[in-house]
């Protein structure tokens, strides 16, 4: 078992190029973040090269120690338009604009203090730093939730690959049953190819959680390849290339699973999430390490402390290694 | 039924658990006759081995009377008289085709776990972590034995399950050992420990022809057992003698020829401030072996010998003398036990009376007497050597 594509003999086909181009759509978690960046950017910059002028604007008595504060909060400002766009996943710079924003409320407060200072336009600035406080703490409270595998890239990609020890067209026609594909895909419920030759995917999620798909095949390769690519409306949209490829000597088949998921948004991005957890890869591992003893065994293998056969969520969570309650059964 | 389990660092103990079931068409279910506690029980015992959880039923060394067949399972039929082997193989994968069967590559399904810690997955064995899968093990008086078309051996003879009992286990991993170190005619093998593994590696070098065997050890009961009943010609207690100097002097300086490590992970030293850097660092865990008898051995080992190795390691070691290795262009051979490929020529070797594997019983306990057989052969109490127990 493998996770990266690496193929037995070099006419072996790449596998990556076939796979079918995934439909993308924009998180709402990444426009914010990147709407917030710019406005970090868009405070920091005249703030440092031009304290002055920021500090008649919001109405604060221009003298020599505001002006230094405004330099230091400026820099601050630049600080974090760098993090958030220097980083895949900026929670941490996020929950920082969020620390830099009490601190703000903070200053003018003290400002408010001072008799000649208060102005509307004090009160003005202290009204805009509050909506942009709540707007850094709903973004950073997303990104924190979102798993670090999904937010890392706009989609996210899982490779994985086994040899089994069966010729590449029994392989490939296993496979193409898609009828067969909840034997071994953990979350698989039911698999419906209708006479159009789409499909409709029916899977469980953690408690129980129903999710729908239709897909279509996009490529076909007797005894090499099986593309398939979700249709619009899935509630997991992905795409995704099985090959199988002759293994050098008498070893049988390499078979190479290579899915793309769509970036996470809205209810898909949180199922998708909490399907794969923290390694998307492993669920893909463990239906291809499944896949293998359903060929090779006739069944999944299984023991007392892992009585369901490999699973992901058993690596973490075992019970204990004697024969199960009789109620149970 | 009854059944011993692990419920943490030196903790076992003996309760009453549901019996096992058929749970694929490929299982059979055994009545278990006799069991034994193992060098490697130890291990977790000691608290060594990680991913074990209280309540897991511990024993890899089984035998009995088939009681339930799967459906897939021609091969037994109820009341056949079986021993199971410790590694569980399915028989299909590459591996077990290639007779690797303790590599299979199906018969663990916490297979991830494994990875993890060693890049690929060995195979499943009984009573013996979650890392390898998860099941339970043979001190009990049922077990599930899954693969059952594939593992356990018929024995249908009258021998008493004292001579074939450890066909299971010691003997065939014994007798792999010497089979690794390639034996030739004038052939001297040194053997490192001499628990039950060490006393069958020694028994099982003599039968493949090796001219002369020494073996080293600490404790003079184990040592007097290799030569009284194993066949060892030489003896080295270890904290009496320098190995090195010695095994020159009984070698005319060559050394010997190949060196059997039957210790494992939880070695000792002779020298109180090496054993105690590595007992510290093991006991930390940040070191997860104390491997003072391999070290030992690839020092001793002729230029262009063989090192086999069949004591049981987990993870890491340090200090690992590579530079004698690999500047005496040593041929290093390890594994677990491929134990299926040795059931039937060690029984038939059994049969022909050329060996009574019987040799290393010092206790018989019963099942419920578990826990403190653990004791007494962990602390090498009235000279213990091997505990067998019926439950």
């Amino acid at each position: 078992m493998a996770t990266s594509t690496t193929h037995g003999n070099g006419s072996a086909p790449t596998l990556p190029d076939a796979r079918p181009p995934l439909p993308r759509a924009p998180s709402p978690e990444g426009e914010i973040t990147r709407f917030l960046g710019w406005f970090s950017l868009g405070l920091g910059v005249p703030q440092t090269l031009a304290p002055g002028r920021v500090n008649r604007l919001i109405g604060v008595r221009d003298d020599a120690s505001s002006r230094i504060w405004q330099r230091v909060v400026g820099v601050r400002e630049l600080a974090a338009a760098a993090g958030i766009f220097g980083r895949p996943r900026p929670a941490g710079w996020l929950w920082a604009r969020v620390a830099g924003d009490i601190k703000d409320l903070a200053l003018l407060g003290v400002a408010w203090r001072n008799q000649e200072q208060r102005t509307r336009r004090l009160a003005a600035a202290a009204a805009s730093v509050a909506g942009i406080t709540a707007v850094d703490a709903f973004a950073a409270a997303r990104m924190s939730r979102l798993p670090a595998d999904v937010t890392k890239d706009p989609s996210f990609r899982v490779k994985a690959s086994t040899t089994v020890r069966r010729g590449p067209d029994e392989l490939y026609a296993f496979w193409h049953d898609f009828a067969n594909l909840p034997r071994f895909m953990a979350h698989l419920e039911a698999v419906e190819t209708r006479q159009d030759g789409t499909s409709h995917w029916r899977a469980t999620g953690p408690a129980g959680m129903k999710l729908e798909w239709d897909a279509e095949i996009v490529s076909d390769r007797p005894g090499e390849l099986i593309a398939w690519r979700t249709l619009p409306g899935a509630e997991v949209v992905h795409s995704g290339i099985v090959g199988f490829v002759r293994a050098p000597g008498e070893r049988g088949t390499e078979v190479h699973v290579d899915i793309e998921y769509a970036p996470p948004a809205g209810k898909a991005g949180s199922i998708i999430g909490k399907l794969f957890g923290e390694e998307p890869e492993l669920q893909v591992r463990d239906d291809l390490r499944r896949f293998k003893q359903v060929i090779e065994t006739g069944e999944i293998v299984r023991s007392d402390g892992t009585p369901e056969g490999t699973e992901a969520r058993r690596l973490v969570a075992q019970r204990p290694a004697r024969p199960l309650e009789r109620s149970s059964s | 039924m009854r059944a011993n389990v692990w419920s943490g660092r030196n903790r076992v103990q003996v309760e009453n658990v549901p019996d096992p079931k058929i749970m694929s068409s490929r299982d059979a279910i055994v009545k278990i006759s006799s069991t034994a506690i193992c060098g490697s029980d130890l291990h977790m015992y000691d608290g060594y081995m990680p991913t074990m959880r209280k309540g897991d039923i511990l024993g890899h060394e089984f035998m009995g009377e088939v009681v339930e067949t799967g459906r897939d399972v021609g091969t037994l039929s109820v009341g056949d008289r079986v021993v199971v082997p410790f590694p569980i193989a399915c028989g299909n994968c590459n591996a077990c085709r290639n007779e690797m069967y303790s590599v299979c590559e199906n018969s663990n399904p916490n297979a991830g776990l494994a990875e993890k810690m060693m890049g690929h997955s060995p195979c499943g064995i009984f009573g013996y972590t979650h890392m390898l899968g998860g099941y339970a093990g043979g001190q009990a008086e049922y077990a599930r034995v899954p693969f059952a078309d594939v593992g356990p051996i018929k024995i249908e003879n009258d021998l008493p399950d004292e001579k074939v009992l450890f066909l299971s286990d010691i003997f065939p991993t014994g007798y792999m050992g010497a089979e690794l170190c390639d034996i030739q005619p004038g052939d001297v093998i040194a053997v490192w420990g001499a628990g039950p593994v060490g006393q069958f590696a020694i028994a099982s070098a003599k039968l493949l022809g090796a001219e002369r065997v020494i073996a080293i050890d600490r404790f003079g009961y184990r040592l007097a057992m290799a030569r009284d009943e194993a066949g060892a010609d030489d003896i080295i207690d270890y904290e009496q003698a320098d190995v090195l100097a010695t095994l020159n002097e009984m070698t005319g300086g060559r050394g010997p020829d190949a060196c059997i490590d039957a210790v494992g992970m939880e070695g000792h030293h002779s020298h109180v401030a090496l054993h105690a850097y590595d007992r510290v660092k093991h006991a930390a865990r940040m070191e997860t072996d104390r491997p003072h008898a391999l070290r030992e051995a690839i020092v001793s080992c002729r230029p262009g010998g063989t090192i086999s190795i069949i004591g049981a390691y987990g993870g890491m070691v340090d200090k690992f003398p590579i530079g004698a290795a690999v500047n005496k262009s040593l041929t290093f051979k390890m594994g677990q036990c491929h134990v299926h490929r040795y059931l039937r020529p060690l029984l038939d070797r059994i049969e022909n009376g050329e060996i009574d594997p019987s040799f290393v019983i010092t206790h018989k306990l019963g099942l419920d007497d578990t826990p403190r057989g653990y004791e007494m052969f962990k602390n090498k109490e009235d000279n213990c050597e091997k505990v067998v127990l019926k439950p």
